[in-house]
């Protein structure tokens, strides 16, 4: 027993709680904004938040919110809440539960800071267009929408000078907002960290790549929250600095996430967060470690498209081009690339009714998995957010099933 | 109306109307919601087409889409499957909402039917940078289809193109405007078919029918009488003529609507004396919004009431297709919108089939009632 635990223990990360330490005081800052005289701007996960950090404006992300309202199973109360306000129970669950929250400062730290502004990146999807238009009915305050136009097969010139110009416009929004004027040197600094900061979160991903992993998607979506909040400080720098560090004494250590990794597979979408525990134990149980995920790779995805020496403008494109605003053949040879470089034998998708720029041409991209890559593939279908629709059984039981399949491709049974 | 029995054949078998015109030589292009620049495929000489989705063999969809997708993209997929869509020599995808978005991507991996086109417009319909950004956009897609069709679109054409539409969103307009002033002049199913067959036939026969219908109605006017209840239709897609002789029948009528196949289709004229791409984009600009597309947080709504007063509407029935996210989205603050004017509403969402007939008039009459 001892043994057991000591060998859990060494799995364990100790930048976990390092990382909730951060978190809270992130929230903590964001909470008391008001009392010292910062502004708090709510925007999109994919939005491009560096010229906040140079306004000294807090960001706060509804979509974090989101999922930690789902993984402290708060998500199904809520999207009923916001049924009853009228919302359909087919929409976004992040979206649902937010707007639930907003009015009676629900959710797991009661609520999150009233917005001075709202900053929308289409760069996701369309929900947050409208989710963002909710949010401006209700706090009546200004909104800013960055609006990407989606590449289905490029990228073209005329987008490029678009989202150029509403550069521009964003910080003249800014600077209007904040009464103050843009500081382009300091810019250059928050670039540079925020490029730093994308670069090892990458590295930190990469070491997925060893075998055995010593990380699985389910720690990639813990520590993702960093990326996604604090991006641009040096804040992520120091701490995903120090998390590589770990995940390289690990690998020197031979210390594996999933105890007996016979199994390596690749998830594919938002998690399911309310199950993020069932799920890791399920697969771990059958030998196998989700080593990588679609998901948490989208916040260092573009970096190519940055320009260090002009991360300013450069980031216009780069912030049109992630992931998912991209065509499903482009998403598809991303998960091809992500198959090889983790070498992975399955695929789980999670086909997730609450995000449809995600999950619809799912079925294409497994075809197109299952053709060229010849790999396993399943599919799982919930809300990430909203516990209500999650069939525990039957999930269970095509898990078994696909990792039968999994070991007979193997030649293991 | 005699007249109007051409409108009914080709709004019911619009797929048999377009292998006609095939036939004749005419080339097709299908394409999805009303912010497609149809102008510009007129122009070009070719036959622009509203898809619909036919409802048969919806199941076909189910290799590539989930089952929460709504029943209009399903659909579509499932007639190109079926090879109910083979007489179109391409399709254009404007861009709107996510799942369209998808469906584009699908349909371009796993079709093959000549021309495709995605046309990326922005969704903030505000500012000069999207303005000129929506005139790129149009002036890319123009040279798309010279490229592709060897051809050449001269702003003659681009002229001809808008004076026509001009005309035929005028006489809709006029149509529209005849029946909001005397439901009984034409019923609503009638109307229902006008405008539909106007998304699908010649343009140029078009124009011409149209104007003969608005001529008869005029002289009709006068003639009837209904007092009965006044109703707004307001949603996405209505692709169900039941639903106007239903609510007729129990003691109202639809005198105005806010769906993409209705009134968003054609209201909005396009300026003759201005450049052509620039004039297009400005309808655009000022037409009234989807809620896919963004002018202000509360344009939608303000809108809404603006029609309520103008056509001195009882009462508005929320018609939408189950998972439209941009519409289930704007349902909450459209009703409180409403509630707050005293204008009583109600909602009723569909998929591909409407709910039984007998429960739907039960639920009408129970809603005319209260009003
Ligand atoms: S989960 Fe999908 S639909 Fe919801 S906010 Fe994120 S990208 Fe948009
Ligand atoms: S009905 Fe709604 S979801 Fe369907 S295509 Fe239209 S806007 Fe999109």
């Amino acid at each position: 027993m001892a043994q057991i635990d000591e060998e859990k223990k060494k799995r364990k990360f100790k930048s976990a709680g390092k990382m909730r330490d951060i978190m809270f005081e992130y929230y903590v800052e964001a909470k008391s904004a008001g009392d010292n005289g910062k502004k708090v701007a709510w925007i999109t996960s994919g939005g491009p938040v560096e010229p906040l950090i140079v306004m000294d404006v807090i960001p706060v992300y509804p979509e974090n919110y989101g999922a930690m309202i789902g993984a402290s199973h708060m998500g199904g109360d809520l999207c009923e809440k916001a049924e009853a306000m009228g919302y359909s129970s087919d929409l976004c669950s992040y979206a649902r539960a937010d707007i639930a929250c907003a009015p009676v400062n629900g959710g797991p730290i009661g609520g999150l800071p009233r917005p001075d502004m709202l900053v929308c990146c289409n760069n996701i999807c369309g929900t947050v267009l409208k989710w963002y238009e909710v949010q401006a009915r209700y706090f009546n305050v200004p909104l800013f929408i960055f609006d990407t136009p989606f590449c289905h097969t490029g990228f073209s010139d005329e987008a490029r000078t678009y989202v150029r110009r509403q550069l521009n416009e964003y910080i003249a929004f800014l600077e209007g907002a904040c009464g103050r004027k843009f500081d382009f040197d300091r810019s250059i600094e928050v670039g540079r960290l925020s490029l730093q900061g994308q670069r090892l979160w990458q590295e930190v991903l990469d070491a997925a790549a060893h075998k055995p992993s010593p990380i699985t998607a389910f720690d990639a979506f813990f520590f993702l929250a960093l990326i996604v909040t604090l991006r641009g400080t040096q804040t992520v720098v120091d701490f995903y600095a120090e998390l590589l560090h770990e995940m390289k004494e690990k690998v020197a250590a031979g210390i594996s996430a999933v105890p007996r990794e016979r199994y390596r597979l690749l998830w594919d979408n938002l998690p399911v967060w309310y199950r993020l525990k069932w799920l890791s134990d399920k697969f771990a149980s059958h030998d196998a470690c989700l080593v990588a995920d679609t998901y948490t790779t989208a916040w260092c995805g573009s970096m190519k498209y940055i320009d260090e020496n002009d991360f300013l403008s450069s980031m216009a494109e780069a912030y049109t081009r992630i992931y998912l605003n991209i065509g499903v053949d482009e998403m598809a040879k991303t998960v091809f690339e992500m198959i090889d470089k983790y070498d992975v034998d399955g695929l789980v998708m999670h086909s997730n009714r609450s995000c449809k720029p995600y999950s619809l041409g799912q079925y294409d991209i497994q075809r197109m998995v299952q053709e060229r890559k010849g790999i396993p593939c399943m599919m799982i279908e919930s809300h990430m957010v909203d516990e209500r629709s999650f069939s525990e059984s039957q999930i269970s039981t095509r898990i078994d099933a696909f990792m039968e399949i999994i070991k007979q491709h193997k030649g293991h049974v | 109306m005699e007249s109007l029995r051409e409108f009914h054949e080709v709004a019911q078998n619009p797929y048999r109307y377009a292998a006609e015109l095939k036939d004749r030589g005419r080339k097709i292009l299908g394409y999805f919601c009303s912010y497609t620049p149809e102008e510009i495929i007129y122009a070009a000489g070719l036959h622009p087409m509203r898809l619909f989705g036919s409802k048969e063999h919806i199941h076909l969809a189910d290799k590539h889409l989930q089952s929460y997708s709504c029943s209009l993209v399903r659909s579509a997929m499932a007639d190109v499957m079926a090879g109910s869509l083979a007489f179109l020599d391409g399709t254009v995808f404007p861009h709107t909402c996510d799942s369209i978005q998808r469906l584009s991507d699908i349909w371009r991996l796993n079709t093959n039917l000549g021309f495709f086109a995605d046309v990326v417009l922005p969704v903030k319909l505000n500012t000069e940078s999207a303005r000129e950004y929506m005139i790129a956009v149009l002036a890319r897609f123009k040279g798309e289809l010279e490229e592709h069709f060897s051809l050449k679109i001269t702003d003659g054409n681009l002229r001809s193109a808008i004076v026509r539409y001009n005309e035929i969103r005028g006489c809709l307009t006029s149509i529209y405007e005849l029946h909001a002033k005397d439901p009984s002049v034409i019923s609503g199913s009638d109307l229902y078919a006008v405008v539909r067959a106007s998304m699908i036939m010649d343009r140029d026969d078009l124009a011409v029918k149209l104007a003969a219908v608005l001529h008869e109605l005029k002289q009709k006017q006068g003639t009837g009488r209904n007092s009965g209840k006044r109703l707004m239709l307001v949603g996405n897609i209505c692709d169900h003529p039941d639903i106007y002789t239903l609510i007729e029948r129990s003691g109202a009528a639809v005198v105005w609507d806010d769906l993409c196949s209705g009134t968003r289709y054609f209201e909005g004229k396009i300026d003759p004396d201005t450049e052509p791409m620039t004039a297009l984009a400005n309808r655009y600009f000022t037409r009234p919004v989807c809620p896919a597309k963004h002018v202000s947080p509360f344009a939608r709504g303000e809108h809404l009431l603006g029609q309520v007063r103008e056509h001195r509407v009882d009462g508005v029935i929320f018609f939408q297709l189950k998972f439209c996210d941009p519409h289930s989205f704007d349902y909450p603050y459209l009703k409180e919108f409403l509630d707050r004017a005293g204008i009583p509403n109600m909602m009723l969402e569909a998929e591909d089939q409407l709910p039984p007939e007998g429960q739907l008039l039960t639920r009408f009459e129970t809603f005319v009632a209260m009003l």
